[in-house]
């Protein structure tokens, strides 16, 4: 309590001395606020400039670092790349000496060897030789083929003239116009007409019918198949020498017609075509093949019935009509021969018919 | 009247019909005829109806007269209708005979019978009748067929194909070989007809007409099937499948000229199409036997076999290959020279094929002496087109290599070549073709000889490539360039104008550059003036 009632005894100065106090501080405190603030605003400047400073030059010692390394890491790219580029460079330039080599080996070896190709070439050039040759001596055959063909036609031509105009050959008496008497040598005609034969006249063709019958048929075989000369052989032939027969005789029996048997050259259905031509010709001629009969002997026109005796199934009874053993042969027998049936032999036929050389008959 | 009388009249009549139909069939024969028959006055016509007598006839007239009163036409057609109709066959076929003939004449007159309705009874009674009728009937067909396309299709609208078929099976070979005819003239003229005729089944039947003894027959036939091959691939194999190829390869020996041009023509008609017929063709072993036909007397013949040659070569390099290997190309030139005109055309073109494949054909080509043939024909030949295949055959054999393009020039057919190209009366065709082959040849060309002429007298657009040919061998070669300079060609270069900057200039600036400056400038073309001109300025030094 004292120090209170201590304190209340002195809090009137205390308050005077505050008062005072503050009032001569009062007096000076803005002017010593404006100097403290200037200090602090001064000192934090300073301060805080230190700070960037110390700032700025950590981060340029981080951007130096990381410049540093991100540089560092494109080098190495490029570095890389650059190696890179020139190792490529070099196997290329490697691979295409390999290529070079290997493909100048393949294609002389297998596409283009000259050696291969100048032999192919020169073996085509001689297959070219060889069918040029070929074909000229083909055409050249053929050429002359043609020309003997030519020369042929012309022959044959030039003997047909010379049989056509063979009157016009030179008889003893008379010369012929190709064998003047006022030149030397007779015109080559002369010979020519000399050796030919005249032409015969010319039968007036009969109009064949065309038929097939058998001996048409084999009429045609035969013509094809023996050499029909159109003249005779010649007569005035020497006889040759040696044991041989008389040419006219061997020539008759060369060029003699066909001469079938009876049996082939009769048609094996030759009954039928007779029946058929038959008709035909009776068809052709129209007669009714009824006989005619008039009304007034319409009673002859009743058929004929036969006896029950003669109609019966079994035919007629033979019994009592025939004589099965006959008893006077003599009767029926009589010396003279049988007369034949068969046609006679061709020369027997003609025998005392012909005509010998010397005129008198054989 | 007695009976007598009375057939006495119908003979008089049958007699006059007869008469009538065979004045007309001669007359129808002689071109100058034609006009009359055609234009037969109407009244004629009538009064000849009524002389005749002839109901159908009249009812014909009054039936359709829209067709043919108006204009009068057709007089002879009109008349000759009924008679197809006569109960004398005689008078049938002669009526026939007749109508065909006319219709042989012209198209009008072939129209005409079309529109007469006469194709039908004529297809009905061609079925029917014997072999004479037979034989007229499918030549009225032919002659109407082969006029146009229409025509043709007319007669197959009548359902001709089938009975003309069944003709081609009957006995006599007149009427196989007509009935054959009309079907190749049918057959000719598009896809779609020889289409119709392949489906009548007619193709199988023509090679079984082929195998026939008659050598006419046999001729018909092959031009029918040859006429039904050319249209396209699927009819060939068609034709091919029915086994025609190893008859035809039989046939190309036979001695007969003009059966053998019809083989060669079917052939190549079959082998034009693709490799596979043309390989099948080949197969039939054709090979060293048709070249024997190259030899032919017969120009058709030789004009065939090189077209059949031909249409087997285009194909691919092997079948190339193949005739070049049989010596094919060496007959083919021999053949070439040996004919003149359009026979040699397929033989030139056979050249150029194979020339065209590789460059060892072209080679064999050239070694088979094919260049100075070709060269031959371009000089000689007066017709453009083959003056034309001449020149695209050697363009083609000459732009191989240098090698080969050495072996034209040294023929010289390059100047040739330019005439033609430089030529006013040469065809568009023929300029085209020749550009196109110089081109070609320049291009590969190093034989300077040949290449100098063309400084003098080629256009720019050909200077361009000899120029540049110029400037790709004078770097390497010190003696052309000694020549070029002494045979004038550098002076005549200097003397080109070229616009700064072209593919000329720069040829020309790379043979500039072959040489030393002062002679360069020596060629220059205004170099004396200059030269005059230091003279003038020139200060003697004076003591």
């Amino acid at each position: 309590m004292a120090t209170l009632a201590r304190l209340q005894a002195r809090s009137k100065s205390i308050a005077q001395q505050y008062y005072y106090r503050n009032s001569v501080v009062d007096i000076f405190r803005k002017k010593e606020n404006d100097a403290a603030i200037k200090i602090q605003s001064w000192f934090r400047g300073c301060q805080v400039r230190a700070y960037i400073r110390y700032l700025h030059r950590v981060a340029t010692i981080i951007q130096k670092r990381w410049r540093g390394y991100l540089g560092r890491q494109q080098y190495q790219v490029i570095v890389k790349l650059a190696y890179y580029t020139m190792k490529m460079n070099l196997y290329n330039a490697m691979a295409v000496r390999i290529q070079r080599r290997w493909r100048g080996y393949k294609i002389r070896k297998y596409c283009f060897n000259y050696y291969y190709l100048k032999e192919y070439l020169k073996a085509v050039s001689e297959t070219n030789d060889a069918i040029r040759e070929a074909l000229e001596e083909f055409a050249e055959m053929k050429e002359r083929e043609e020309k003997k063909a030519d020369l042929e036609r012309e022959e044959k031509e030039r003997d047909y003239q010379a049989r056509k105009m063979h009157y016009l050959l030179s008889t003893k008496q008379i010369p012929g116009i190709y064998n003047s008497p006022f030149r030397k040598d007779p015109d080559p005609w002369e010979l020519r007409l000399q050796k030919a034969k005249p032409l015969t006249h010319r039968r007036p063709e009969v109009k064949r019918k065309r038929s097939i019958c058998l001996s048409d048929w084999l009429a045609c075989t035969s013509a094809r198949s023996f050499p029909r000369s159109g003249i005779l052989p010649p007569i005035d032939r020497k006889r040759c020498q040696g044991p041989f027969r008389d040419i006219s005789e061997v020539l008759e029996q060369r060029y003699k017609p066909l001469e079938p048997t009876l049996r082939v050259a009769e048609p094996i259905d030759g009954l039928t075509e007779a029946r058929a031509q038959l008709q035909k010709q009776e068809w052709a001629r129209n007669v009714n093949d009824n006989m005619f009969l008039p009304f007034s002997s319409y009673h002859k026109n009743k058929k004929y019935v036969p006896t029950m005796h003669l109609s019966s199934k079994y035919g007629p009874d033979v019994y009592g009509t025939q004589h099965f053993r006959d008893e006077n042969p003599k009767r029926w027998i009589c010396n003279k021969d049988f007369q034949t049936v068969l046609p006679s032999f061709d020369l027997f036929s003609k025998y005392g018919k012909m005509y010998s050389k010397a005129g008198q008959i054989v | 009247m007695s009976q007598r009388q009375v057939l006495q009249v119908f003979e008089q009549y049958q007699k006059a019909r007869t008469q009538f139909v065979q004045m007309v069939a001669e007359l129808a024969t002689r071109p100058q005829n034609i006009e009359t028959l055609q234009n037969a006055d109407i009244i004629a016509v009538i009064q000849t109806a009524i002389t005749y007598g002839l109901y159908i006839f009249m009812h014909s007239l009054t039936k359709d007269q829209s067709p043919w009163i108006p204009n009068g036409q057709t007089g002879v057609m009109a008349l000759l209708r009924p008679l197809l109709l006569d109960v004398v066959p005689t008078i049938q076929q002669t009526a026939a005979l007749a109508l065909g003939r006319l219709a042989n004449y012209n198209d009008d007159l072939a129209e005409a019978v079309v529109k007469g309705d006469i194709l039908p009874q004529l297809v009905y009674s061609l079925a029917e009748q014997n072999r004479f009728y037979k034989k007229a009937a499918a030549f009225v067909l032919r002659a109407v067929g082969k006029h146009s396309p229409q025509l043709a299709q007319a007669i197959v609208d009548c359902g001709a194909l089938d009975t003309l078929v069944i003709c081609l099976e009957d006995f006599d070979p007149g009427v196989k070989e007509a009935a054959a005819w009309a079907l190749g003239y049918i057959a000719r003229h598009n896809a779609e007809l020889s289409q119709a005729v392949v489906d009548a089944g007619a193709v199988p039947l023509l090679v079984l007409c082929i195998q026939e003894p008659e050598i006419a027959l046999k001729r018909i036939a092959v031009s029918a099937l040859s006429d039904i091959a050319k249209h396209s691939p699927e009819l060939a194999q068609t034709v091919v499948d029915a086994g025609v190829i190893a008859h035809l390869a039989q046939m190309i020996l036979n001695p007969d000229a003009k059966l053998k041009r019809q083989v060669l023509s079917a052939l190549s008609q079959i082998a034009k199409h693709s490799v596979d017929l043309a390989e099948m063709v080949v197969e039939a072993e054709i090979f060293p036997v048709v070249l024997t036909c190259l030899k032919d007397k017969d120009e058709y013949v030789k004009k065939n076999a090189s077209t059949l040659i031909r249409e087997i070569a285009k194909h691919t390099p092997e079948l190339s290959q193949l005739i070049v290997n049989a010596g094919g190309v060496a007959a083919v030139i021999d053949c070439i020279g040996s004919c003149k005109g359009n026979i040699r055309l397929p033989g030139i073109m056979l050249l150029g094929y194979v020339a065209a494949h590789s460059e060892n054909l072209a080679m064999a080509v050239i070694i088979s002496k094919g260049v100075p043939q070709l060269s031959l024909c371009l000089s000689e030949e007066p017709e453009d087109h083959i003056k034309a295949a001449a020149a695209w055959a050697l363009g083609h054999i000459g732009r191989h290599t240098p090698e080969h393009a050495r072996a034209v020039a040294v023929t010289n057919t390059l100047p040739v070549l330019l005439s033609l190209y430089m030529s006013t009366e040469s065809s568009e065709d023929l300029q085209v073709k020749s550009k196109k082959a110089i081109k070609n040849i320049l291009q590969k060309c190093t034989y300077l000889p040949a290449l100098e002429p063309f400084l003098y007298d080629a256009p720019p657009n050909i200077l361009k490539h000899v120029v540049g040919q110029f400037s790709k061998v004078l770097p390497h070669d010190s003696k052309a360039r000694r020549l070029f300079v002494t045979s004038g060609g550098l002076k005549k270069v200097q003397e080109i104008k070229a616009e700064p900057g072209s593919l000329l200039q720069e040829y020309i600036n790379s043979i500039n550059n072959c040489y030393p400056e002062e002679i360069v400038r020596y060629y220059s073309p205004g170099y004396s003036e200059t030269l005059l001109q230091r003279v003038d300025s020139y200060q003697p030094l004076t003591n």
